[in-house]
């Protein structure tokens, strides 16, 4: 197999605690909604963690919440150390949807971050370049959103949030719009990807197989309010590849998380 | 080259000419029935024995436009000042209002209601006692012209900037936009092409604005020329006038097309 070419040096991936956090929305109707309840959560540099919940239960609430984007109701978010209490500037962001700018190039895209940060761009286009290189677009700078496929636009979008350089990658259910194929691939593709850039990730998904493919340690959070149920290690050597799958531990991962939503009731059997 | 690459530049060629009748088909369509209408207009009057008093012929109105030229440029001319002077206005003031509504949730409570009740009232009702307040001179048309052209450019304008993704503006937050940055980089450019068409159905809307505040009083304009040929039984004249107020439309609504297709991506332009 051939191994993608490093994009400059590796990031140096941040630390994350999440401390006690809740999360109560008012509703309009004067009472409160409990997105999240007392969440306690470190990811150690570098490290890959997937959350794999049920629709609805916080865990796209505790991606806004790193991000920067809502504030939390008690607790606290330190990246690095440092509370969050905006948009951290060492933070990407994917979110389902690619969120493209149709009026603008490939390139012109992927350098929105770099222009309303206020950095130099002609810093940052070769590694734009590289990150292009990197996903397969290369030679794909100048065309536009509409003239490439969901799969194109997404990894257009990945390559935006890693632009910047970010300590850290937030993922929001990044392939859930995604056909069953393209994803496969993403995802092979997503782990390359973290392999030679270095980040930590927090993945946001509702596939048990995705998770457990991806991740250094897979969340599971239970239903409305969300908590952390599960927090488990995955120890199948990377690169991983399709024979993982059928690995017996991968199959004994994804069982143990079945059964923690079958006993919540999220899933029958 | 094998047979069945001849057979694909074949297929190519034909295409390509199949494209082209139908790109020549296409643009000569508006013009081809056009002059059909006319030809029938230009022979049919005097067949049905349809005096010119009643309803002239085309080339008589043609002719009468390009005998009366200096006539028509000045009172064209200012018909033209009202309507850009009045849709200027309702631009700046109907955008301000739509970024203000936007904004602003009170705001918008307060004034939706105002507008679309003002939107009820018939215009023309208004324009005598416009000249009653306004007078007999510019105001008045400018005044008219504004009145018709603001509230499509309002509600476009609020229309599109309430279009976007609520996802969009978290992602340029999440990257540590401003406002300011939002406004610019995301909201703004996503609200252009419903910004347009409200400005678009506002400069056709500021032409006629300006015509019915001529018809109620006035002593220059296209409008008050057209009540004087209509007053004089010189229907010839009124028809001249008429033409050339529909031409204003038509030239005022391809400029602001134009600076449209500068300023505004196509979505379908790529594809």
């Amino acid at each position: 197999m051939k191994e993608p070419a490093p994009v400059t040096a590796r990031l140096h991936g941040v630390s994350v605690a999440i401390e006690n956090v809740t999360k109560t929305y008012e509703l309009r109707d004067g009472g409160d909604l409990l997105a999240l309840d007392r969440v306690d959560l470190t990811i150690a540099p570098g490290e890959f963690v997937s959350i794999v919940g049920p629709s609805g239960c916080g865990k796209s609430t505790l991606l806004s919440l790193v991000a920067g984007l809502v504030p939390v109701s008690t607790g606290k978010i330190l990246i690095d150390g440092e509370e969050v209490r905006r948009p951290h500037a060492k933070v990407g962001v994917v979110f389902q949807t690619d969120l493209l700018l149709y009026w603008r190039s490939v390139m012109d895209n992927i350098m929105l971050p770099i222009e309303i940060k206020g950095w130099r761009r002609r810093d940052y286009l070769p590694r734009a370049a590289r990150l292009l290189e990197q996903v397969g677009l290369a030679g794909f700078e100048s065309k536009y959103p509409s003239e490439l496929s969901g799969g194109m636009r997404q990894r257009t979008a990945i390559c935006r949030a890693l632009v910047q350089e970010p300590g850290l990658l937030l993922m929001d259910e990044p392939f859930g719009a995604l056909d069953a194929l393209t994803r496969e691939q993403m995802i092979i593709d997503l782990q390359a990807m973290w392999l030679s850039v270095g980040s930590t990730v927090l993945f946001i998904t509702h596939s048990i197989e995705e998770a457990v493919f991806l991740a250094d340690r897979v969340l599971v959070m239970s239903p409305r309010p969300g908590r952390i149920d599960l927090d488990r290690t995955i120890e199948i050597p990377r690169p991983r590849s399709w024979r993982s799958r059928t690995d017996a531990k991968f199959i004994e991962y994804m069982s143990e998380i079945r059964g923690i939503f079958e006993t919540r009731g999220v899933l029958k059997a | 080259m094998t047979a069945a690459g001849g057979q694909g530049v074949d297929d190519k060629q034909s295409r390509r000419k199949r494209n082209l009748v139908r790109a020549i088909t296409e643009t000569a369509a508006a013009p081809v029935l056009a002059l059909i209408i006319l030809a029938v207009w230009q022979v049919g009057v005097p067949l049905a024995g349809i005096s010119d008093f009643i309803l002239p012929t085309p080339w008589q109105i043609l002719r009468r436009i390009v005998v009366d030229h200096r006539l028509m440029a000045t009172h064209a001319g200012v018909t033209l000042l009202e309507t850009l002077a009045g849709f200027a206005l309702a631009a700046v003031t109907g955008v301000g209002t739509a970024l203000m509504i936007f904004y602003s949730r009170l705001f918008e409570r307060a004034i939706y209601p105002l507008l679309v009740a003002l939107q009820t009232i018939p215009k023309v009702a208004l324009a005598p006692l416009l000249v009653l307040y306004l007078g007999y001179g510019f105001a008045p048309k400018l005044f008219l012209a504004f009145l018709l052209a603001f509230f499509p450019i309002v509600i476009a304008t609020v229309v599109g900037l309430n279009g976007l993704d609520k996802a969009m503006v978290n992602l340029v937050r999440s990257m540590g936009a401003s406002e300011w940055q939002t406004f610019f980089k995301v909201r703004l450019p996503s609200a252009l092409p419903s910004l347009f068409g409200g400005l678009k159905v506002g400069i056709s809307l500021a032409v006629i604005g300006a015509v019915i505040g001529e018809y109620v009083a006035a002593e220059r304009g296209l409008g008050y020329l057209q009540l004087q040929a209509s007053s004089q039984f010189d229907t010839t004249l009124s028809f001249a006038a008429m033409i050339v107020i529909a031409a204003l439309g038509v030239v005022t609504f391809w400029s602001l097309e134009a600076l449209e297709k500068r300023a505004v991506f196509e979505r379908e332009a790529a594809r």
